[in-house]
């Protein structure tokens, strides 16, 4: 168990990953596993995030794109640092 | 080509039409809404039944009128299904519908309420059900093979935790059972956008591809664009899924896509609660991403088992249709582990392999299907919601 990851990225593209623990605290030196190849890489959490949201990998703009699966989830709407949380107050779908 | 799967076997009703089902309900249908409070009396009084009562069925026309015949004859006509008591207001609908569930060769009774009033029908339907329950539970299960199953798929109260886990499983199991000759279906229509790029490339070829795109479009065109306000956010995704993480309908459209795996490619697309005819393998349902009314239109369609993948805790049941729950999400595995039938939380762990726990899932569904009762079914989750297209007349 103490293998576990903190946080969970789909592919090698991807700038956001999912917290998959609960009770992630900011500051954690988080786990980081992407599942595609299992490699591992670590990560400071810049906040507290609840398990099932998003941290970003890097340093996100506004206007950028979110990619997660490799693909184009939404668009960044306010600036996000590396470790930052990314949920709907600042990412939006592209669509609607 | 044999694999380690293809001797799976499970204890079945095989019916009337070669059919299997792996429950064995004697269903007391009500044509009508107002046909459900005699439906209902029939059940009180014959132990063993199961009314199935619903809020529509008059003044519909047209398309939305089709849809609802094919739903009640596809839910009388399933293989859970052993008999059937139709009930309705007036002798015209229900023998369309008694007949219609009678093309299966399963034992169908017929009463309509008018110039008789709800004891006389009551009376009547009741004594007819008691045979029906005699005779069903006098029925054995007999050896069946994987290749005798149909088994739906769609996600419920999806998070990241589903695209990551819960779906994956799903479509693992699909990738290892639909070339064993299953028959599968996934549907959800809106909740592709997003990923309609990538659900194109599943179909078998380039026609099925351009039936499913149009489809898909006509969806967003007429139903999407014509009444949306000025975002869909709040709806899709649900508060619910937000809640759990998903930020966008794209990012909540990829990991509902992970249902139908890496391998299989679905042949042909489905009208709501339509039978496939196209022979064993993956099919698309055009359907509503809300729980009941898509489990309900899969019924309908002719499957006997659902996979039901959730993060953040769908309670969803069907009347005659086992559901079984996975989740990959350690909080509801933790404090909803009374809906849970498989726990693949392992895979966030990473201490459970997808490979892992698409075994899981098909040991439940052969478990499910010699009759062990799923958590929904233990629950008492029995919501039947019908789909309707437009008002009534």
């Amino acid at each position: 168990m103490s293998n576990a990851p903190h946080l969970l990225v789909h592919e090698k593209a991807d700038n956001v990953g999912v917290v998959v623990v609960e009770g992630l605290t900011a500051g954690t030196d988080m786990l980081c596993c992407i599942t595609h190849d299992n490699s591992t890489f670590r990560l400071t959490a810049g906040a507290d995030v609840p398990i099932g949201h998003k941290i970003a990998l890097t340093d996100l703009k506004a206007g950028d794109t979110a990619i997660k699966y490799g693909e184009d989830i939404g668009k960044i709407t306010a600036d996000v640092p590396k470790g930052g949380h990314v949920h709907t107050h600042n990412c939006k779908t592209k669509r609607w | 080509m044999a694999s380690k799967y293809s001797n799976i076997t499970f204890q079945g009703f095989r019916r009337e039409n070669g059919r299997v089902g792996v429950r064995n309900h004697v269903v007391i249908l009500p044509v009508d809404d107002i046909s459900n409070a005699a439906c209902e009396a029939v059940a009180n009084n014959v132990k063993g039944t199961l009314a199935i009562p619903h809020a529509y069925g008059r003044l519909q026309f047209g398309e939305d009128l089709d849809l609802h015949f094919r739903t009640m004859i596809g839910t009388g006509s399933n293989p859970n299904v052993a008999a059937v008591v139709v009930i309705g207001i007036e002798p015209g609908w229900t023998k369309k519908i008694a007949d219609g569930i009678r093309a299966t060769g399963k034992p169908v009774a017929e009463f309509s309420i008018e110039q008789k009033g709800d004891f006389e029908t009551i009376r009547a339907a009741s004594w007819a059900a008691k045979e029906y329950v005699h005779w069903a539970t006098e029925l054995q299960r007999e050896e069946c093979s994987i290749s005798d199953l149909w088994v739906s798929t769609k996600c419920g109260e999806s998070d990241t935790t589903t695209g990551l886990g819960s779906c994956p499983t799903v479509g693992n199991m699909y990738d290892k059972l639909i070339p064993e000759g299953i028959y599968g279906v996934f549907g959800e229509t809106s909740e592709i956008t997003g990923a309609e790029h990538i659900c194109k490339t599943r179909a078998i070829n380039d026609d099925v591809a351009e039936r499913w795109y149009r489809m898909w479009k006509a969806y967003q065109d007429d139903v999407i664009f014509a009444h949306q306000t000025d975002d869909l956010s709040d709806s899709q995704p649900t508060k619910g899924n937000i809640e759990g993480g998903l930020t966008t309908i794209e990012e909540k459209a990829l990991g509902n896509l992970e249902k139908i795996g890496r391998e299989c490619k679905f042949i042909d697309i489905l009208e709501p609660a339509e039978a496939p005819q196209k022979g064993n393998g993956l099919y698309f349902m055009d359907s509503s991403s809300a729980a009941a009314e898509c489990v309900t239109l899969m019924a309908a369609g002719g499957y006997v088992i659902h996979t039901f993948p959730t993060g953040q805790g769908n309670v969803v049941g069907n009347p005659i249709v086992p559901v079984i729950k996975i989740t990959a999400n350690p909080r509801t595995v933790r404090t909803m582990a009374e809906h849970v039938d498989v726990d693949v939380s392992g895979i966030l762990r990473r201490d459970m392999t997808i490979d892992e726990a698409g075994d899981e899932l098909i040991d439940m569904i052969r478990r499910t299907a010699n009759g062990r009762n799923t958590a929904a079914e233990a629950l008492g989750h029995r919501e039947f919601s019908m789909t309707k297209l437009y008002r009534s007349a």
